[in-house]
């Protein structure tokens, strides 16, 4: 009996990949999309940075800059960071994991990624036609009035990845709900089904307000409907409020799939079940429904209700304790552990030292006096990237290492992924970790000329990002260079237990030759009845995956 | 092929769960566009609060007799679109398909109805910005409103038509079964636009004709 051929091989030709309703197969479509959005995004960040070399103009007017910033704001958050863990890795595996053949709706699948083909295609043009000023919030009544710039052509670019986001969060929940394998309950999910599931809800419910929110600014400027317009009683503050509504939950869909990834790969690298399986579900669903709550802190300085912002403070400290609990118990997995540094193991711990800078700090921005104080200036900045960057985009390259063997049947290079891992984590300390400082002493955000005096931290910033370019690229060539090189992948070559590596590596078109059937938990890196050193067998290495 | 069975399509391996998937689907996608409308009702519902006269005003230069009239056949279609499912689901095709044919043509009716009542609502100068007829502060406002939600939910009616009218045809070629579990879904969806209807009714022309 011969085995069936990979996903991969199964189907030649580009109609067999653009038609294609396989979700491995839109799962690359995905990949190809986002890293070319990764890299027009990551292209506004180097020349911001470049520019910021020196306190006086340099390369870029006041206009260009402020155009520069709107990119990166706008490709990284929408076309890059929302749609990246659920649908590259997400799509991927989702039905692996559960052992399922596809997700619930195939075709939607794919709708989904044309919308979001589209959305981009109304992006691009906007920045082909000269881009856009108003900062990646798009806030009232500047992009409604006064920018000169193509604000409605971006803005319906984020409303239909909106609605791409819609058809992803609704086909994950359908697909957790209805095509788990038998025996697979809910409490035997690995964490990162369940953190894909929240983040779907959060997609659903979240992602319409911030249609609304943009439709409404499209029906102003495209229109000349007075929604958000002061002359005629409007409140600018309005468009802030439906804008956060989405925007802070957003946070939760780039941070909470990266968690999942996390999950998986301390488990597996340390030999150990997850501490506190239980806490940790509640813990992911906690902040999703908590995540909805707490979007009055971005307003704090504008001119909210002070009765409000204590609120808003509030629930920013409480959203903070599920956090905590997953950093204490990935640390309570480690300790005991038998511990070994392949590259994705050193790409969560990364994550999770860059992921607890960045929730501390979110802490002092949720104390009104000290938000008062750093509002608008680099210590936000470095925030939100330090969760976003040192946490989302850290644990994307871990996962992406991680199921590498699973994607293409093929090993990565361990040694030079080992040195891209470190070299990510120093290299974003250094870019961002200046940051917290200058934003402390007072440099505000969004300006491309500055007091002499923060030339030096904006040098040091510089400097990291040059270091961190070269550890996001570094592993995009001896990724693909694997693709042709690398040792074919045996079918489990970490020795883990989800269900996706119970299948061939690629696995074929139908994901399962027979359906699987669960009848433990996840993570069981111990199986009762057998004896420690039975079963501690230390993960295979490249090596032996070769033989 | 008999024409009842629905086909089966991937990753599905029974009837049941397939037609179960259709609706869960579709109801998380009616949460979402509850939000979506939601999110804009309370935008409105805030700048009401803010300038309840000038809405007020406003409110009472709407068509009311072609709103109501527009009520009336919106709620019988929905009644015609649940019996089209119901029956459909039976594979009773002598009675689904008229009552789908009367969902079209009740949704029809609507549009057109409010074609002409946006024709002259443009024409009486309701249209904001200069000319605009109405001289008290925020009826401006209110009619910015006006103009984006029965926009908004008339782009949902002709979403909502033009499946309706694309899965029957399919019906009627022969190409896809009566017990597809599309119909209920359609159904579901049809639904939602009257609800969100049974808002924007009182909202947009109920305020400001109390005569109090």
């Amino acid at each position: 009996m011969s085995a069936p051929p990979s996903y991969l091989a199964d189907g030649q030709g580009i109609g067999s990949w653009l038609l294609t309703t396989d979700h491995k197969r839109i799962a690359l479509l995905y990949m190809a999309t986002l890293i070319a959005f990764f890299c027009i995004g990551g292209t506004a960040a180097a020349l911001i940075r470049l520019e910021l070399v020196t306190p006086g103009p340099m390369l870029f007017s006041d206009d260009t800059y402020n155009r520069l910033f709107t990119l990166h704001g706008t490709v990284m958050v929408w076309f890059f960071l929302v749609p990246s863990i659920p649908n590259t890795l997400g799509n991927f595996l989702l039905p692996l994991m559960i052992g399922a053949r596809d997700l619930a709706f195939p075709r939607l699948n794919l709708l989904s990624w044309y919308l979001f083909m589209g959305s981009g295609g109304l992006l691009v043009a906007s920045l082909l036609a000269g881009g856009v000023d108003t900062g990646w919030t798009f806030y009232t009544p500047f992009s409604t009035m006064y920018s000169n710039s193509y604000v409605l052509l971006a803005a319906l670019g984020v409303v239909l990845a909106g609605f791409s986001s819609i058809a992803t969060g609704v086909n994950f929940i359908a697909t957790v709900h209805l095509l788990r394998a038998p025996g697979l309950g809910w409490f035997r999910l690995p964490l990162m089904v369940w953190t894909l599931y929240a983040t779907s809800m959060v997609m659903v419910l979240a992602t319409p307000v911030l249609a609304a929110a943009l439709l409404l600014i499209v029906a102003e400027r495209g229109f000349g409907l007075p929604i958000f317009d002061p002359r005629h009683g409007g409140d600018p503050l309005l468009f802030q409020h439906l804008f956060w509504f989405y925007s802070h939950p957003a946070v939760y869909i780039m941070i909470l799939p990266s968690f999942g990834v996390v999950s998986e790969v301390i488990t597996c690298f340390s030999r150990r079940r997850i501490f506190g399986y239980s806490f940790m579900v509640y813990a992911i669903m906690w902040i999703t429904v908590m995540g909805f709550l707490v979007w009055g802190h971005h307003m704090f300085v504008s001119g909210q209700s002070l009765y409000a912002s204590l609120a808003f403070s509030f629930l920013s400290f409480v959203i903070a304790v599920p956090s905590a609990i997953k950093v204490f118990n990935w640390s309570f997995t480690l300790y005991r552990g038998q511990i070994s540094f392949e590259a994705p193991m050193l790409y969560a711990l990364g994550f999770i030292g860059l992921f607890t800078i960045g929730g501390l700090t979110g802490l002092s921005l949720a104390t009104i006096p000290i938000d008062v104080h750093v509002t608008d200036t680099y210590f936000v900045i470095a925030h939100f990237h330090f969760i976003m960057v040192g946490g989302a985009v850290t644990a994307l390259y871990g996962g992406l290492h991680f199921w590498w063997p699973k994607l293409t049947g093929r090993m990565y290079p361990e040694g030079a992924a080992r040195f891209c891992a470190i070299l990510m984590f120093f290299g974003f300390a250094f870019t961002f970790f200046p940051m917290f400082i200058m934003g402390f002493l007072g440099m505000p955000r969004r300006y491309h000329v500055y007091p002499p005096e923060f030339q030096i931290w904006h040098v040091m910033s510089s400097c990291g990002a040059l270091l961190l370019a070269g550890a996001y690229l570094l592993p995009m060539i001896y990724l693909t260079l694997s693709l042709f090189r690398g040792a074919r992948a045996v079918a489990d070559p970490w020795q883990a237990t989800g269900l996706e590596w119970r299948t061939a590596s690629p696995p074929p078109r139908e994901n399962f030759l027979k359906e699987p059937i669960v009848d433990e938990g996840p993570y069981r890196y111990h199986p009762e009845g057998q004896t420690h050193e039975g079963s501690a067998t230390p993960p295979q290495r490249q090596g032996e995956a070769r033989a | 092929m008999t024409a009842t069975t629905p086909r089966l399509h991937e990753p599905w391996q029974g009837q049941r769960r397939q037609r179960y998937a259709a609706t869960v689907g579709m109801w998380l996608f009616l949460g979402s566009e509850a939000l979506l409308f939601g999110g804009m009702l309370v935008a409105f519902l805030l700048c009401r609060s803010l300038q309840p006269e000038g809405f007020a005003t406003a409110a009472a230069e709407t068509d009311i007799a072609i709103g109501t009239a527009n009520t009336l056949l919106l709620l019988t279609s929905s009644a015609a679109v649940a019996v089209g499912a119901e029956a459909a689901r039976q594979g009773l095709r002598r009675w689904a398909l008229p009552a789908l044919g009367a969902t079209l043509a009740l949704g029809l009716a609507f549009l057109v109805l409010k074609g002409f009542e946006w024709r002259s609502d443009i024409l009486g100068r309701l249209w904001p910005g200069p000319g605009f007829r109405l001289h008290a502060p925020g009826s401006e406002m209110f009619f910015a409103f006006y103009w984006a939600l029965t926009g908004l939910h008339a782009a949902h009616m002709v979403g909502g038509l033009g499946a309706i009218s694309w899965f029957t045809v399919e019906v009627l070629l022969g190409r896809r079964s009566l017990r597809s579990a599309a119909f209920e879904a359609m159904a579901l969806y049809w639904h939602l636009i009257d609800i969100v209807w049974v808002f924007l009714f009182p909202l947009l022309y109920l305020d400001g004709r109390s005569g109090a």
